[in-house]
């Protein structure tokens, strides 16, 4: 069949049964653009690239599968670039599509060229520059297929003019041809065999479960190990809803902002069984601190991970799902009261806490989202305390439902990627939590919201700051208060209004009681602004450069 | 201490910038770095000279495995190879002293390769110790340029290293 190389990648997306590309067009993309006139693939159109990039994150993080985003060349191409170093450090799987200058002009300083394959080269996982119309297709192939696979991640396409606008002889070919990519999914026996043993030996077991659970689908199994060797499950930000919120074994996340039980059965625990987990710094805190006692286990898809931040007793290179599925037989129902009764003790003596004194507190609107959606809805969050908070106080049952920027830290993730989420889950309730700083870095999205209509729920914890900033500045700089504070701020009710969104402005939990229903039972977008108590911390804390035992409570 | 490394990549554009850019990025130092295609056209192999303890090396070879163009990645020095380097040295060589010159070229195997009015082109390849020994020999005379080659090295005996691991054939 002759096709035009853009009608072939168009084609090529079909094939890989995408249903949705979020992305917002330019001269270089004319020709894939044309080619989507006549697709059945759903086109969004965001405000700003980064919205396009971020909500395809999102729908990736929702679903488990590829997201798909286009920008055109040079600004377009450079809008994207946050988005792809949020996918990257967060494994998220994402093919990306940008068009280039034609050929020609390549390397010439051309209208809008830059070098988005040497930009993004460290935060892809691979990326392509387009210069053969007939190889698109083998490459849209590996795409998918290295975005998708071992440790997932975004996978950038650059695309001439020239090139997509060529005539070439498609076929969609079956097999990926990468020769030096072959992820590895089976742990090795014999080192699956010593952590058995090592857990057999063990007295005070901690499983530490991070992303990789959920991108494996392996929660079932986490609760089975955690259950069959009576083991307590602490959370990253990125493994939160990969464990039930609810099972007694769990004690939240641990780290920096980590529940002070987690951080402490960490610290007590002879065994740390850590799974799709990295052993990041906000997690470790001053690493020779960290579990200090304890043999560790570490499960990761990525042999890169093991070894680069702790030494590890025994490493197993894997797909966390199928090593717990070849460790669980090996392992016997123990019952280890003892250790669970000391955990019980924490749990008892350092309660997650907060004083509902002081006007509407963010902790209360986040518990109170919680018991209205019963744990079911998918949360996205921006970045910041109101991240935080979310973390620690709502309690997720199900895998794929918190999404969150997690490594990258990046303000202005949580719209876009809730229109992702909310798009990719249409039957579920999807919420956003953010805050005014983070709200303010993509608000353009609203207009993409609500040209699609999504029942998206947005609740601004509202404390007109950057409020995590002013904590730290609280904490590290003797309280000098130096750009935190917004002195100038929307009316963030007639700007929802603006953008044909219902608004509602609460400051007291009463009035939050009253609209919580209403906001729940409107059919479309509705935003809520809640004006919190601005100089609410975030606690616990554990101080810059200390261990996860010191915890500031 | 220092490791040799070979890695075999695709030859394709842009496959010396990833590797480049993955050691600048994590901080790795790269003593040398030679390049070149293999008997097959498609691939490429690479002879990466790194600084570093265990560890580092164990995340040099881990990142560079992750990296989807790199097929294989070999320590070469952890076992029996040859390794050579190629020099070439423009040193002053006044009518007089030519004579010194072609000495030491002789001790060394070296070859004299051009010949201006006041200077010499001297050509000697080896392994580091004698690259060494070679450029201090010639330093007294004036060296006024020097170019020398990344390492190359390769197993002994009938061991080899290809895109399906080291082997030996019976
Ligand atoms: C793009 C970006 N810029 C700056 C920061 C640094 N930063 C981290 S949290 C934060 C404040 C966030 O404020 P807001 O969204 O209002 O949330 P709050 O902390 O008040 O809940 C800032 C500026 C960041 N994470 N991302």
């Amino acid at each position: 069949m002759k096709l035009t190389a853009a009608q072939a990648l168009v084609r090529c997306l079909e094939l890989e049964q995408v249903e949705v590309v979020f992305g917002l067009p330019g001269g270089a993309m004319l020709p894939v653009y044309d080619a989507l006139y006549h697709s059945s693939i759903k086109h969004v159109l965001v405000r700003h690239e980064q919205g396009a990039v971020h909500a395809a994150d999102g729908y990736a993080r929702a679903t488990g599968r590829v997201g798909v985003c286009m920008a055109t060349s040079g600004p377009g191409a450079t809008n994207l670039v946050t988005g792809i170093a949020n996918a990257y450090m967060d494994s998220v799987p994402l093919v990306i599509f940008t068009g280039q200058v034609p050929t020609t002009q390549v390397g010439t300083d051309a209208f809008q060229e830059v070098d988005i394959t040497g930009i993004t080269m460290p935060i892809t996982k691979h990326n392509y520059l387009v210069k053969d119309p007939a190889a698109l297709p083998q490459i849209i192939k590996n795409a998918f297929h290295i975005a998708s696979t071992g440790r997932p991640g975004p996978v950038l396409i650059d695309l001439p003019k020239d090139v997509a606008q060529a005539t070439i002889d498609f076929y969609y070919p079956e097999k990926v041809r990468l020769p030096g990519y072959r992820p590895n999914y089976q742990g090795h026996p014999a080192k699956i065999n010593q952590a058995a043993e090592l857990i057999r030996r063990s007295e005070r077991p901690v499983i530490y479960a991070g992303g990789g659970i959920i991108n494996a689908g392996a929660s079932e199994e986490l609760v089975q190990l955690a259950e069959t060797i009576s083991a307590p499950v602490v959370n990253t930000l990125m493994g939160l809803s990969s464990f039930p919120g609810d099972h007694p074994l769990f004690l939240g996340m641990l780290g920096l902002h980590g529940t002070r039980y987690a951080n402490l059965a960490v610290t007590e625990c002879d065994l740390l069984i850590a799974l799709g987990a990295r052993f990041d710094d906000r997690v470790t805190g001053k690493v020779a601190a960290f579990a200090p006692q304890a043999k560790i286990i570490h499960v990761d898809i990525d042999p890169a991970e093991i070894g680069k931040n702790v030494l590890v007793d025994v490493p197993i290179v894997g797909d966390v799902k199928q090593v717990l599925r070849a460790l669980l037989p090996l392992l016997d129902k123990t019952d280890r009261s003892r250790w669970l009764a000391r955990v019980q003790e924490l749990k008892e003596q350092y309660p997650l806490t907060y004083s509902r004194e002081g006007g509407l507190k963010p902790q209360y609107v986040v518990e109170e989202i919680y018991r209205h959606t019963g744990g079911e809805a998918v949360v996205a969050t921006d970045v910041g305390q109101h991240q935080m908070w979310v973390a620690q106080f709502y309690r997720f049952k199900r895998p794929r439902s918190l999404i969150s920027s997690g490594g990258l830290g990046a303000m202005g993730f949580g719209l876009p990627a809730a229109i992702g989420a909310q798009l990719a889950l249409p039957g579920k309730q999807v919420i956003l939590v953010t805050g005014d700083g983070s709200f303010q870095m993509n608000i353009q999205e609203l207009a993409t919201l609500r040209e699609q209509d999504l029942p998206l729920k947005i609740f601004l914890l509202n404390n007109y700051k950057l409020g995590m900033v002013r904590q730290l500045q609280q904490f590290y700089c003797e309280g000098r208060y130096m750009a935190v504070d917004f002195k100038f701020h929307p009316d963030f009710v007639l700007l929802a209004k603006a953008y044909g969104i219902k608004g509602y402005s609460v400051q007291s939990e009463k009035e939050l009681q009253e609209i919580l229903p209403r906001v729940f039972e409107e059919p479309g977008p509705v935003l809520v602004d809640c004006l919190i108590s601005p100089e609410e911390n975030v606690l616990p804390m554990v101080p810059a450069g200390r261990g996860i035992d010191e915890t500031i409570a | 201490m220092r490791h040799t490394l070979s890695v075999l990549v695709e030859n394709n554009p842009g496959v010396l910038a990833r590797v480049a850019g993955l050691f600048s990025r994590r901080g790795y130092n790269i003593d040398s770095l030679a390049v070149g295609r293999t008997d097959n056209p498609a691939i490429s192999r690479m002879t990466i000279v790194v600084e570093g303890d265990e560890r580092v090396l164990e995340q040099v070879i881990k990142q560079l495995r992750k990296l989807i163009e790199v097929i294989k990645v070999s320590d070469i020095s952890r076992e029996e190879h040859v390794d050579r380097e190629l020099v070439l040295i423009k040193v002053s060589a006044e009518p007089e002293k030519r004579g010194e010159i072609m000495q030491i070229a002789d001790i060394f195997r070296a070859r004299i390769v051009d010949l201006g009015r006041r200077t010499m082109i001297l050509e000697c390849t080896g392994n580091e110790g004698k690259i060494r020994a070679f450029e201090e020999s010639l330093r007294p005379y004036g060296i006024k340029e020097l170019v020398r080659t990344g390492k190359i090295a390769m197993l002994r005996g009938s061991r080899y290293t290809n895109i399906n691991g080291t082997r030996e054939d019976e």
